[in-house]
């Protein structure tokens, strides 16, 4: 994508103005939002609940390779093969 | 722009169609003119070279006549050919020189970087950026108190980009070696002091996160499979190619490589990812369609969107450091904004509900 990066013309008679403003208030410093909160995994849980654990993992692994499977292309040959940039930087 | 019956327009956020071409995507960081340009190539270059075992969209395979590999963390490394120059579309330099500061150019830089992958984690993203305007701000600050050079960052680049286990030793100009993540580590710890005697709550919390980002890729980068791109898509890729029994070079594989970087959120492969809650976010949805229709409130940005919504019609040119408006017959006024956090809400609000038309916003710039 090209920004127009050039400056409108100048124009004859043209007046210029500048934005003086009072000192800048303190501004708002945005922390963090939506922390996931602290890492996953480690657990203490013995090795029955490893093993659960471990099971319904690899369930929901299964659930969501069926459902990139969904949303992907039938032919990837084809995409990958037609999936071309022309121009640009 | 019109569309021929039955075709689509796709946007994907990536850096490479795996056929030669690549295409960037673009950092830009304001600095102090005072600071030396040399000073921010030498401190920055071993940085630059680095930053991907965070930074990394992830990408399967090689190109551009490098080694070939199966996955490697960066999109864009195999396509850096210099080190230091002004073109950012052949020859890529991994420090580009582009000198357009869009502001007062006396007092300001703005630092123009094309060495970075379109990410699409928001972590990696807010990681990315805020990891790499502190260090720029450490070199401002001569806070960089150590000689990381290394010997052949061309070669670096590819090197540290096709080790997925994050291990490589690259040479240093001063002889020895060391791994990606053990440079990063350097900047860390003179980022931990330049902190601790220069706070700012969010400046911790950003050095915190860098940390244990490190920490993990020293034990086993897969930890970070929710929050770093190049090890989400990884994790993503390993798992598709295990249950279906598919091999690096499958065209599915390849076909997931792009597909992680659709910006459908029906069929992008991130997006899919995010809504099963697989991949840490760091702002809400809300807060995101805000952002498209509210100017930021900190910058002149701020001005420049009010003056289009309020005055739309009579807005004659808009540009980065000014904008023009155009009443009637009478001569183009020209409103300069060369100080790039002039014009903020702090500073205009009053000015603008006092200036219910153009005319009246002239008159009181004028008063």
């Amino acid at each position: 994508m090209r920004i127009e990066r050039r400056s409108h013309a100048k124009h004859a008679d043209e007046e210029t103005f500048a934005i003086f403003g009072a000192a800048e208030k303190t501004q708002t410093k945005r922390t963090k939002q939506g922390d996931g909160g602290g890492e996953g995994g480690e657990g203490e849980s013995g090795p029955q609940k490893l093993a659960k654990k471990g099971e319904e993992l690899k369930e929901e692994m299964d659930a969501l390779v069926d459902e990139i499977d969904e949303v992907l292309e039938e032919n990837a040959e084809e995409f990958v093969k037609n999936y071309v940039q022309r121009g640009g930087q | 722009m019109l569309l021929p019956a039955g075709a689509q327009l796709l946007i994907y956020k990536n850096n490479s169609d795996r056929k030669g071409n690549s295409y960037g995507s673009h950092e830009n960081y304001l600095m102090d003119r005072r600071t030396s340009f040399k000073q921010i190539v030498e401190h920055l270059m071993p940085f630059f070279v680095t930053r991907q075992v965070f930074t990394g969209a992830g990408k399967v395979g090689s190109e551009n006549r490098s080694h070939p590999c199966v996955y490697q963390l960066s999109q864009r490394a195999d396509f850096f050919e210099t080190e230091v120059a002004l073109d950012t579309m052949v020859k890529r330099p991994i420090i580009n020189t582009r000198d357009e500061p869009h502001a007062d150019r006396e007092k300001y830089r703005r630092l123009h970087v094309i060495v970075g992958d379109s990410n699409m984690s928001e972590y990696t993203i807010w990681l990315r950026n805020g990891v790499t305007a502190l260090v720029l701000s450490m070199i401002e600050d001569g806070a960089i108190d150590r000689n990381l050079s290394l010997r052949d960052p061309v070669r670096a680049i590819k090197e540290v980009s096709h080790d997925p286990t994050c291990s490589k030793e690259v040479e240093l100009e001063r002889g020895g070696s060391r791994s990606a993540v053990q440079v990063q580590a350097e900047y860390l710890e003179m980022a931990q002091r330049y902190v601790a005697a220069n706070p700012a709550p969010e400046l911790a919390e950003l050095v915190g996160q860098w940390e244990l980002v490190l920490a993990a890729l020293e034990r086993d980068p897969m930890e970070l499979a929710t929050r770093i791109d190049w090890v989400i898509k990884q994790a993503m890729i390993e798992r598709f190619m295990e249950r279906k029994g598919l091999d690096w070079e499958s065209p599915q594989v390849q076909m997931l490589d792009l597909q992680y970087h659709d910006l459908r959120r029906d069929r992008g492969l991130y997006y899919l990812l995010e809504r099963q809650a697989q991949v840490e976010r760091v702002v809400t949805d809300e807060e995101i369609t805000r952002a498209i229709q509210e100017p930021p409130e900190d910058t002149r940005a701020y001005f420049r969107g009010r003056c289009l919504q309020r005055y739309g019609p009579e807005v004659f040119g808009v540009n980065w450091d000014s904008i023009s408006f155009g009443i009637g017959d009478e001569p183009i006024k020209r409103v300069l904004m060369t100080e790039p956090l002039k014009g903020s809400k702090a500073h205009v609000e009053q000015l603008l509900l006092d200036s219910p038309t153009t005319a009246d916003l002239v008159r009181n710039l004028r008063a």
